[in-house]
């Protein structure tokens, strides 16, 4: 169980974006509605460069969320101590508003494979989850907020529904949630449950920062559909409405603009960020 | 039924296998192609990675072949590291010894370029000596000055005309002839650049880098190659902000 020695910091309740460098010189001319950046760790383990110098400055700007893609927190083998070691040197020296990583694992048997993987939600690895995100808050010395992923499909072996999972992990870890929108909208759709009663059974009351991304449409086997985490589109009407279902639910959080790949202009990821804007300007504290 | 990471983890890398069994769609159906997403988005990732990385050799080979051949290598050699900028270490010798492409010798070499190039993309920053820290120092003790390197400088041999297909395939240079060409990669601030070492340069820059005096290094330089120019090989490295400290050996 991790104990904030202080109240911890939070991002400000505005949107941020997800940073790609070549907005940086839109970003420093003029941020308009973005408040915030989330940059990924691991982008920013090298020993120099470019990266580091245009986080160095970003930083003295902007409020920024650090968001790990390669802990494998819920990885069945030990977390990577040299993942660890680097995460803890970004944050220290970068001493980043927060840090999230992913509800998956992406690492077994010494072979990373870069993508978010799913795992099955029982005891044995709700207390694998909690001994990783212990080990991590402990390493850092700081909470961690965690995200939920986005699902194709279920393991039969489950026997916790995802918010109740992670409602657990919370309470016995003490971490915060990274409720990912657009995630709860693909992953309701492809298990086919109503995604207003995952936002209804998720415990808000934990959630530190929003995600919003766009996803692709394909096909399962039967003509159902299937869809895909892209991270590469805009985000749909849907999930806007989500969006407002869960503002008004949870108060006003701080919403991030996910797009990672086909990277658009900078007036067309800003145009989604105003959105989001207005969203959390339907909804008082 | 419980489905372990590594049925999961082989599963994703050989579509040849099974899906594990234990997976199912909202009816309790077997997830068949629900699978196949992370199937595809192991690989998709891991290809764009590597062509991200290797720009040039998929220019050489084309987009079809580079793909084709990322398939194989990402699922003999996946990431060791979730450092995705350093993917690909072992890509060059993958090339080398790679039958079907056999015929195109440098592939290895250009594959190593490449690599350095993203290495010394992130390498730490190192502040320069003053553009006249050289001229300042006494002609008598030219000879007796060593230097510090900056890690972003790295250098390699080549039997290739290496830096000749590199700029032909990324700077529209012009058509490679066929000669020996050693590289050396300078980054001047943020973007590294490569250049081609006259004869002797990489001799002499070796044993500079070894600790070596200037004397002792264009010594061995010229001894190597009777044309060495000391003088434009200073001036390609001052050029590059490549030393970090001079000091005069007593």
């Amino acid at each position: 169980m991790y104990d904030a020695p202080h109240p911890p910091k939070g991002l400000p309740n505005l949107p941020g974006v997800g940073y790609k460098p070549q907005h940086y010189n839109d970003l420093i001319a003029n941020p308009g509605s973005v408040g915030w950046l989330e940059v990924h760790a691991e982008n920013y383990m090298g020993d120099g460069g470019r990266p580091i110098a245009q986080l160095r400055e970003l930083t003295k700007r902007f409020p920024i969320s650090v968001h790990g893609v390669g802990l494998s927190i819920g990885g069945e083998g030990p977390l990577d101590s040299a993942h660890l070691a680097r995460l803890k040197h970004l944050v220290d020296w970068l001493n980043p508003t927060v840090f999230s990583e992913h509800l998956a694992w992406s690492t077994h048997d010494g072979a990373f494979l870069n993508d978010l993987l799913p795992l099955p939600y029982t005891e044995d690895t709700l207390t694998r989850v909690c001994d990783h995100i212990d080990e991590l808050q402990t390493t850092i010395g700081r909470q961690m907020m965690l995200e939920n992923p986005s699902s194709y499909l279920a393991f039969d072996e489950s026997t916790l529904s995802e918010p109740d999972f992670l409602r657990e992990v919370a309470k016995r870890t003490g971490c915060g949630l990274l409720l990912d929108v657009n995630n709860v909208f693909v992953s309701a759709t492809n298990l086919n449950y109503d995604p207003k009663q995952y936002i209804s059974d998720y415990p808000l009351e934990h959630v530190r920062e929003i995600h919003l991304g766009g996803h692709d449409e394909d096909e399962d086997d039967h003509g159902k559909p299937l869809l895909i985490d892209s991270h590469g589109a805009p985000i749909v009407d849907p999930v806007w409405a989500l969006l407002d279902h869960t503002l008004a639910l949870s108060g006003p959080r701080p919403i991030l603009i996910e797009w990672d790949t086909d990277v658009p202009e900078w007036p067309i990821l800003h145009a989604e960020a105003e959105r989001a804007e207005t969203a959390l300007s339907k909804v008082t504290a | 039924m419980t489905v372990t990471q590594t049925t999961f983890r082989s599963a994703i890398l050989d579509s040849q296998q099974d899906r594990p069994l234990g997976l199912s769609d909202a009816e309790g159906q077997p997830a068949g192609r629900r699978f196949d997403v992370y199937r595809n988005n192991v690989a998709v990732s891991l290809t764009d990675a590597l062509a991200t990385g290797f720009p040039t050799i998929a220019k050489l080979i084309g987009d079809e072949n580079f793909n084709a051949i990322a398939g194989i290598f990402l699922r003999q050699s996946p990431p060791a590291s979730p450092l995705m900028m350093h993917y690909g270490a072992g890509f060059p010798d993958f090339l080398r010894d790679f039958e079907p492409l056999a015929h195109l010798g440098y592939l290895g070499d250009v594959a190593d370029l490449e690599l350095a190039l993203r290495q010394s993309y992130h390498a730490a920053d190192t502040p320069p000596i003053e553009p006249d820290a050289l001229a300042a120092i006494p002609p008598e003790q030219l000879g007796d000055v060593t230097f510090t390197f900056a890690p972003a400088v790295l250098a390699f041999q080549s039997p290739w005309p290496l830096h000749a297909i590199w700029a032909f395939n990324m700077q529209d240079g012009p058509k490679p002839e066929a000669i020996a060409q050693d590289v050396i990669i300078l980054r001047p601030e943020f973007d590294p650049e490569p250049h081609a070492l006259p004869p002797g340069g990489y001799v002499c820059l070796t044993s500079l880098r070894a600790g070596d005096t200037l004397g002792v290094a264009a010594t061995k330089a010229t001894e190597a190659a009777a044309t060495f120019d000391l003088g434009a090989l200073l001036t390609l490295l001052m050029s590059g902000n490549a030393l970090t400290s001079i000091t005069i050996s007593t």
